[in-house]
Formats: structure tokens, sequence, C-alpha cells
């Protein structure tokens, strides 16, 4: 460690402190060493510090991290909207916080009719028929919708279908689940407008195809308007369509992918429903379904039994379980809390702030960066530097110059069918006055691209830190504190 | 109407659609086609004011039996612990649960260092050399482990205790399905893993062999035993283990496993109904480019100034696409957080007593039942739980202790059809004197 490094909290450690309280043990000791076979010969090297210390390490190491509370944050495709307080002071409250999966159903009567009546509301949300809180976050809804897919098509004697079909343009994760579901990954390309080429999906469409997954709005943030005739390409070719909820937030009242034609739907409550992001996690990732799949949902499913709550592991059909236990049920209360706030018109007008945001964002910014697709966008939009990279400025400096100005950067070169992306999405929590200053720097940074490259080419200025040296970090990996 | 979360006024509305030049938002959804559009309002109860809405949940909340007022001894996978009251001061940093995944490591250097601190923490406890930044849950990070071992080993067989959680167990037959793996379920005898079933089993076709330490039932498994079968095979040893028991026991590291994974819901995450809690994967440097999930290295920036990046991404799904080893995206990074915040707390010396603690408020309660007449099953070293021999439905007797203010252990048969009157009893450091006395005098009544 050198001076100016900030310390690790194995490097305030001192020999003799202590940071915790524990009673005396008041029961009567027996020799461990005579029954125990395994004793640790060494301690595990964790830290001794005090806990004011311990409050001072991470209290500086907040200060080292930028959330939606402390800036704007339009990190694209991840709906970084604001956390609200009540949410994490409901999810605390012992009744929800402190009991346990495994107590009795009748002794956990409310926590069972949360879990229902949030089930409830997702369904009306997406029109689905039935749905699932156990996945833990969205790509592992998509595993578990995928699953369900694959034992419809077996239980119809379809062994052959292998194959799911993804755009060109969509979440890595799309791809990943399919493999770890056990098929094989078909790209189907977009065309001009940003979104799915009808004949490339006619052409890779066959009997050997389970599903189409889709998110829609797209991830260039378009709605695929020709969304039927592609339910019915799929449907007739007897595969099924897969909606990946990550970019819901455009869409709440406005339209469900229920209606859509899609047969099973991930959620990811962590964005929409405003579960807070956790520098990554925990999130929750319902997952419904249209009732000719509900047989292979996981268990056990929450279902009312003449006004009492019971869980029902009697699903002889079931993939089995996803997740021990039922869920991210913390992350579940913050969501229930959430729509009980907002209600039907609170969410229609989430999606209507959402768009209008993102719209208005998109026409200023269009004024110094190129816009692949000029159509009115829906809760996020796709920028190309693609004409500041002529001047040698590409989207990675714009980003790191956007951290001095106090700014979250975009998601950037991502989708990967857009040169130099800048993926841009404010969310309806923003106010005008925040979408105005960001404006502002992104024309100052493209000023700057013309004026004084360096300064872009070399930013951030102001960080803590200046860019890291991710190959040596990657060559030879250093994963551990070693003293 | 207007709502506390949504600053957008009518003045900025009409400035914002006079900007992009058309008249009204409808306008902008009109790339939703006619036939899908939903018309009306959606199906949900109507919204409610901060004050109304607290006042329901505090209402519904207490409609559960919960931890804090009763005294518990349910344990099976998610226990009552100690948790230092700076847990959740830390947590409630927003600067932590307001951000997402670190991709900017020059204004998320905080959230990097304290997954940095975490892995080294894990590796610590479990005697490996690389840990990730975290999983869902010990379930299906458990289910990660079994699939890992099948694509390295290039072998689609693996032998599963069934003396792991059976949530666990029914996790790794779900993802197993998926990569078409058999899964050979080697039978428990006297609370152990059966070992020469295990031999037995264990062939050239045979991807991984997974063990719990302790294992559901709290019995300490023989790993030297399993390590000493293992010596001539290529399949990988796979250990879940309670990360507190590593703070007195022996880690896995140490008798040649190649993936340790568990739950660090004991250090310093309340029980939630089971979620999220936070799942752990360790391996070895061998297995280090294969790991599923997010991996946080060290590194410098161009002055030399020590800080931490995502590294050796080229394993994830957002580069790898279809060829990533795992699907995993989001993981459980607050929760790592607290764990972290935990074992600061704990430190050398508080995960050592508290181990301790738990091991021999357990023995004092078995001992208490032997001496009040009850039969304890297994003769095994064991560390927080043990299980109980009852008459009659423990489902029934558990709804008696409720109404003595307590809850009682799991019903075994809610998992294990053949444990019908078995409870199984978690002690930890949380229980007194007095209340386990109470509990062994309860239970005893209920008979007498």
């Amino acid at each position: 460690m050198r001076n100016e490094d900030f310390p690790l909290i194995f490097e305030h450690s001192q020999e003799g402190r202590v940071g915790f309280s524990l009673p005396d043990l008041d029961v009567p000791e027996v020799d461990l060493d005579i029954e125990v076979p395994y004793v640790r010969s060494t301690d595990a090297d964790l830290p001794e510090v005090s806990e004011l210390q311990i409050m001072r390490h991470y209290t500086a190491l907040s200060k080292r991290n930028h959330g939606v509370d402390s800036g704007f944050y339009p990190l694209g495709s991840c709906t970084m909207k604001y956390n609200p307080k009540m949410n994490e002071d409901v999810a605390r409250m012992p009744g929800f916080s402190h009991i346990h999966p495994l107590q009795a159903p009748e002794s956990v009567q409310g926590a069972l009719g949360l879990m229902y009546d949030l089930q409830t509301s997702l369904e009306a949300i997406t029109g689905m028929d039935q749905v699932t809180l156990q996945p833990a976050a969205g790509a592992h809804g998509e595993w578990t919708g995928l699953m369900m897919i694959r034992a419809y098509h077996e239980a119809n004697g379809d062994y052959n279908r292998t194959k799911v079909i993804v755009p060109d343009s969509a979440h890595g994760t799309n791809p990943a689940s399919a493999t770890v579901a056990g098929f094989e990954a078909v790209t189907v390309k977009s065309n001009e407008k940003g979104l799915v080429d009808l004949d490339d999906l006619k052409r890779v469409v066959d009997e050997n195809t389970a599903a189409l997954m889709l998110t829609n709005p797209n991830t260039l943030g378009l709605f695929e308007e020709e969304i039927l005739e592609m339910a019915e390409i799929i449907h007739e070719a007897g595969g099924k369509l897969y909606y990946d909820g990550a970019n819901l937030n455009a869409i709440l009242g406005y339209a469900r992918p229920g209606d859509m034609g899609f047969d099973v739907v991930h959620l990811n409550l962590h964005k929409t429903f405003t579960g807070p992001h956790g520098g990554g996690g925990p999130g929750s990732g319902p997952v419904g379904v249209k009732s000719d799949l509900a047989p292979y949902l996981p268990k056990p499913i929450v279902t009312k039994v003449q006004e009492r709550y019971v869980f029902d592991d009697n699903r002889p059909d079931s993939i089995g379980r996803v997740k021990p236990y039922f869920g991210n049920f913390g992350i579940n209360v913050r969501a229930y809390t959430y729509i009980r706030t907002m209600g039907a018109k609170g969410l229609k007008q989430v999606s209507e702030y959402a768009v209008l945001n993102a719209n208005y964002m998109m026409r200023e910014l269009e004024k110094d960066f190129d816009l692949p697709f000029s159509q009115h966008c829906k809760h996020e939009f796709v920028l190309s530097g693609k004409r500041q990279k002529k001047l040698g400025v590409r989207t990675l400096d714009m980003a790191k110059r956007l951290l001095d100005f106090g700014y979250h950067p975009p998601t950037i070169y991502f989708p990967l069918n857009v040169e130099e992306a800048m993926m841009v999405e404010p969310t309806e929590t923003e106010a005008k006055e925040t979408l105005d200053e960001f404006i502002e720097a992104m024309r100052q940074i493209h000023q700057e691209a013309k004026d004084n490259p360096e300064i872009v080419q070399e930013a951030p200025h102001t960080t803590i830190v200046g860019r890291m040296d991710e190959t040596t970090a990657a060559r030879k990996p250093v994963l551990r504190y070693l003293k | 109407m207007t709502f506390r979360y949504l600053p957008m006024t009518d003045h900025d509305k009409r400035s914002m659609l006079n900007s992009i030049g058309v008249e009204s938002t409808d306008v902008l959804f009109s790339d939703i086609p006619e036939k899908v559009r939903f018309k009306g309002d959606l199906n949900i109860k109507p919204s409610a004011s901060e004050p109304e809405l607290m006042k329901e949940l505090a209402q519904l909340a207490g409609e559960n039996i919960n931890t804090k007022d009763y005294t518990s001894f349910l344990g099976a996978g998610v226990y009552d612990h100690y948790i230092p009251s700076i847990v959740d001061h830390v947590l409630s940093r927003s600067e932590f649960y307001t951000a997402y995944t670190p991709y900017q490591p020059e204004i998320s250097q905080g959230e990097l260092q304290a997954i940095f601190e975490f892995q080294t923490m894990i590796s610590e406890l479990t005697g490996m050399e690389v840990s990730n930044s975290s999983m869902y849950d010990g379930g299906t990070s458990l289910a990660e482990a079994v699939t890992l071992s099948a694509g390295q080993t290039r072998k689609k067989k693996v032998l599963v205790s069934k003396a792991i959680h059976p949530h666990s167990l029914e996790v790794i037959h779900s993802y197993a399905m998926g990569q078409n793996i058999e899964v050979v379920e080697i039978e428990a005898r006297e609370g152990l893993t059966n070992l020469s079933m295990l031999a037995d089993e264990l062939d050239e076709e045979t991807a991984g062999v997974v063990i719990q330490y302790p294992n559901f039932f709290g019995q300490i498994e023989p790993l030297e035993d399993v390590q000493e079968i293992l010596k001539d095979s290529k399949a990988m040893f796979i250990v879940s283990s309670n990360p507190l028991a590593l703070g007195y026991l022996t880690p896995p590291g140490e008798f040649g496993a190649d993936i340790v994974v568990g739950d660090t819901q004991v250090f310093g995450i309340p029980a939630q109904f089971g979620g999220p809690h936070c799942g752990y994967f360790a391996t070895t440097k061998k297995l280090m480019r294969k790991v599923p999930g997010r991996l946080v290295g060290q590194t410098q920036d161009e002055e030399g100034r020590r800080g931490f990046v995502l590294t050796l991404q080229a394993r994830e799904q957002h580069i790898r696409r279809d060829k990533a080893t795992s699907n995993i995206c989001s993981n459980q990074a607050l929760n790592a957080l607290g764990t972290s915040v935990a074992l600061s707390a704990l430190g050398k010396n508080g995960i050592k007593e508290m181990a301790y603690q738990n091991m021999q408020k357990a023995r004092y309660a078995k001992k208490k039942f032997e001496d009040a007449g009850f039969q304890v099953l297994y003769s095994n070293a064991f560390f927080n739980e043990f299980v109980l021999q009852v008459q009659g439905s423990v489902t029934t007797l558990n709804e008696k202790l409720q109404e003595k203010g307590m809850i009682g252990g799991l019903d075994l048969e809610r998992v294990h059809s053949d444990l019908g009157g078995h409870m199984l009893v978690a002690v930890t450091e949380m229980r007194t004197k007095e209340e386990i006395d109470r509990f062994v005098k309860e239970l005893g009544d209920v008979y007498a």
C-alpha cells in the first residue's frame, strides 16, 4: 500500500481490537476437542477493528461511490429510477424482515397474503394468467421461463425444438440463458428501422424453434410495431414467445405483453418496480405465463383456499424448484409497496413521463450526436458517437468526461448493432432541470471534441482515481488481499 | 393526480412536448398498434397515501409471527443470529444501495473495494484461493457448482449427498435438467452421507461429488474420508458450507475441495422469509476463469494509485453471450456488503467465539433433552443443529409451542417423508440458557 492509496479494512486491523459484543457463554462448557474431529489450525484472518473504525471505513467507501441519490444515472436498460425510502422502511418491519421461510404457513399469513396480492397485481400489469415470485433476478427468470417452454414442448413429445431465437440487439443474458437451459441460441437480424427483420425471422424459424426471446420496446428503445405478425410467425411454427421485462417501464398501462401474444414474461422488480439496485443486486425476477404453461411453473406457488393462503406443492408437471424458499421476498415487499403507492393511474403516468423524458432528451441531443433511428423512442434511446469518433474522441472518452460533470454515464457499446453506442434512459423520476443540465453537459463535450479533444480523451479529471489498468487486472488477476 | 416520485409539472410537460414537436404524449405511443393497446385502468388496488399505506402494511406485517418477538429454534439453512447494529447503518448509505453494477470504476471504487474485501474474507473462511462477488443464494450457487463441474470435466453425472439441504437438492435437479446432467442421490446413513455408496457410484463418468459440511442435519461430514475416496478420481469435490461453522471447523480447502459454496445469511442478513440472502462461490486458481458471476480485481490507475475493477469479464454473458459460463447478471452485492460489515465487526476473534457458542449451546440443549428422556438421533460430531425424536406430529407440537411464544424446530416430515415425528432443532448464540431450559420443559410438558 502506498501512502496515497485508500486503505483496505484489513489495513486498519490491530491485534486485540474488537467490533462485536456477544454475551458471556451462559451454559456449562464441554470439551469440543474430544468430539469435533476438524478444528481450524489457523484462524480465518479477518480484520480486528473497532466499531467506529468500521463505520468510518464504510462511510468513506460510500463517498467513493455514485448512486441514484448522488446524482443523475441514465444507465440505459437498467432503469435507475428513484428508490423510495418508504419501501426501505416497510421491508425492515420485523414482521417482514424477521420471519423464517419454514415457519408454519399459518403463522405467516400476512407474508403469503402480500405475495398473493403481488402475484395478482403483476398478472394484471402484464396480462398473464399466473405468476411465480421465485426467480431471484432477471436472468434467473429468463432461464426459468425457458425451462418451462422446454417442459411444455417435451410434454407434447416435441424433443427436437432445440433452438431459441434472439435478436442481434438482445441483452447478453438472453443467449446465455438459452444455452444454460439446454438450447442453441440463433440470431435474428434487425432491419434499417432498428426492429426485428421479419424476412430474416421467417428464414430462421423452423420446426426446431422452441421460442423467440424479445424485449419490447427493444434495446434500442423502439417499439416492435410488427409484434403481432412476429407472434403469428412463431406460433404458427409451434414456438413460444418470450418477453424480457427489462424494458417494461416504457409501457405500463399502455400495453401488456400478454395482449401482444407473449406466452412467458419475466419482470425485473429492481428496475420497473423500484427495488434498489444494491450495487449489483439483489434483484427479483418474477415470471408470468399464459395458462397453457402454468402447469410447469416452479413449485411451490402461493394460492388462496377459503380465505387462507397456502403453498401449493402438489404440481406434478412443475419444472421443480429454481431457488430455495420463495424468492427474494424482501425485494418483493418493496415492489409491492411501490405498486400500492402508484395504483393504476400512477403506473401509467410513470410510463408516460419516462417516455416523454426520453424523447425530449433524444430530440435535444440529436442536434449534436448521430441518432441511428429517428422514430419516437420509448423509455430510452441509443445515440451513436460516430461523428465524435471522426474527431478522435470515442464514446468511452465521452463517458469518462461525463464523470467530471458528476453524472453516471449512459450504457456504452450496447446494443452491439450500433457503432459507438450510448444508451440513455432518464426515467420518469428526473425533473426537467436535471435533463437540461445533462443535455448541456453533452453539448459541451461535443464542443470540446471539436475544439479541445485532449480534455475528453484524457478524462476523467476530477474523480478520486483515474482510468484503471484493466489489461493488467485481467492478465495477472489479484482477487484477494494478501498481507 | 400527483405523485411524490414524479416531478413532472404541466408547465414542463407542455414545454417538452413543444420542443419535441408533438401535441400530446399519446403521439409518442402511436407506434403501439391499436390492436395491442391497453384500454382502461389496470385491475390493481387503488393508490394509497404514505400514512395510509404504512399503516396497512404494518398491520399486514403484524399478522406474521416474527423471530424478534418469538424465541426461535428453527434453522434448517436460515438462522437467527446476532446482527450488529452497524450493518444496517452501513447498508442504509444510499450511495451503496442506489448504485448498480460498478461498470465505471472511477465512481464506483467504494462498491468495488467492498466486494474485493468480501472476496478476501470468503477466501479466508473457506480456505480457497478465489472467491467471486456473490451468487443469488447458497442453493443456486451449489447448482452452478454442479453445472461448472460438468462443463469443465465434460462428464454428465454428479453424485449428490441426500444429506444436503432438500431445497438445494431440488434446485440441483432443476439446473441439471437444463444441462442434461444425471444426478445420482447418495443416501444418508446415521445422519451422514453413506460413503461406501458414494465410493460404489463413483466412476469415470462422474463430473462432481456434492457434500454439505455441516450437513442438513447439523452433522459434520468426514471430509477427509471423501477426499480419500476422490484421490484418484477426476471428479470435482464440491462442498456446500455454512460459513459460520468455518470460523471454527477446518475449512474445506484443506481437504482438497475444488469448489466451496454456501450462503452468508448467517453474517448480517435477516431471514426475510427466505430471501434475499447471499450465495458465495469459492474455488481454486485453476478454475478462476470458469467462475460464474462477477469478480473484482486489484489494479492501478495511470498515476499508480491502487484501485479495483470488474475483471475477467470475458467469462460473462454480456461479453460471451451464448458461450458464457453462466447466465448470472444481477447478484446479491448489497448483501455481500452486509456480510463484509458483519465479518469486520466480528473479526478474527468474534467469529470463533460465535461459532463456539453455537456449538456449546446446541450441546447443552441436546443434553437437556436427553436428560428429560428424549431421544436425539445420531452420535456424530455436529455444529448447531440436531434431530430430536418426538411423539406424534411435530407440526401439532409447534402450534402448541407458538402459544407459549416459541417457534419450534423444523418438522422434518415436511422435507423427508420418512422422518415423521422428528424435529430439526437449531440453537444459535442468540438463545439463552433460560430459553433453552424453557423450550425443553415446554416440550416435556406436552407429553406429561
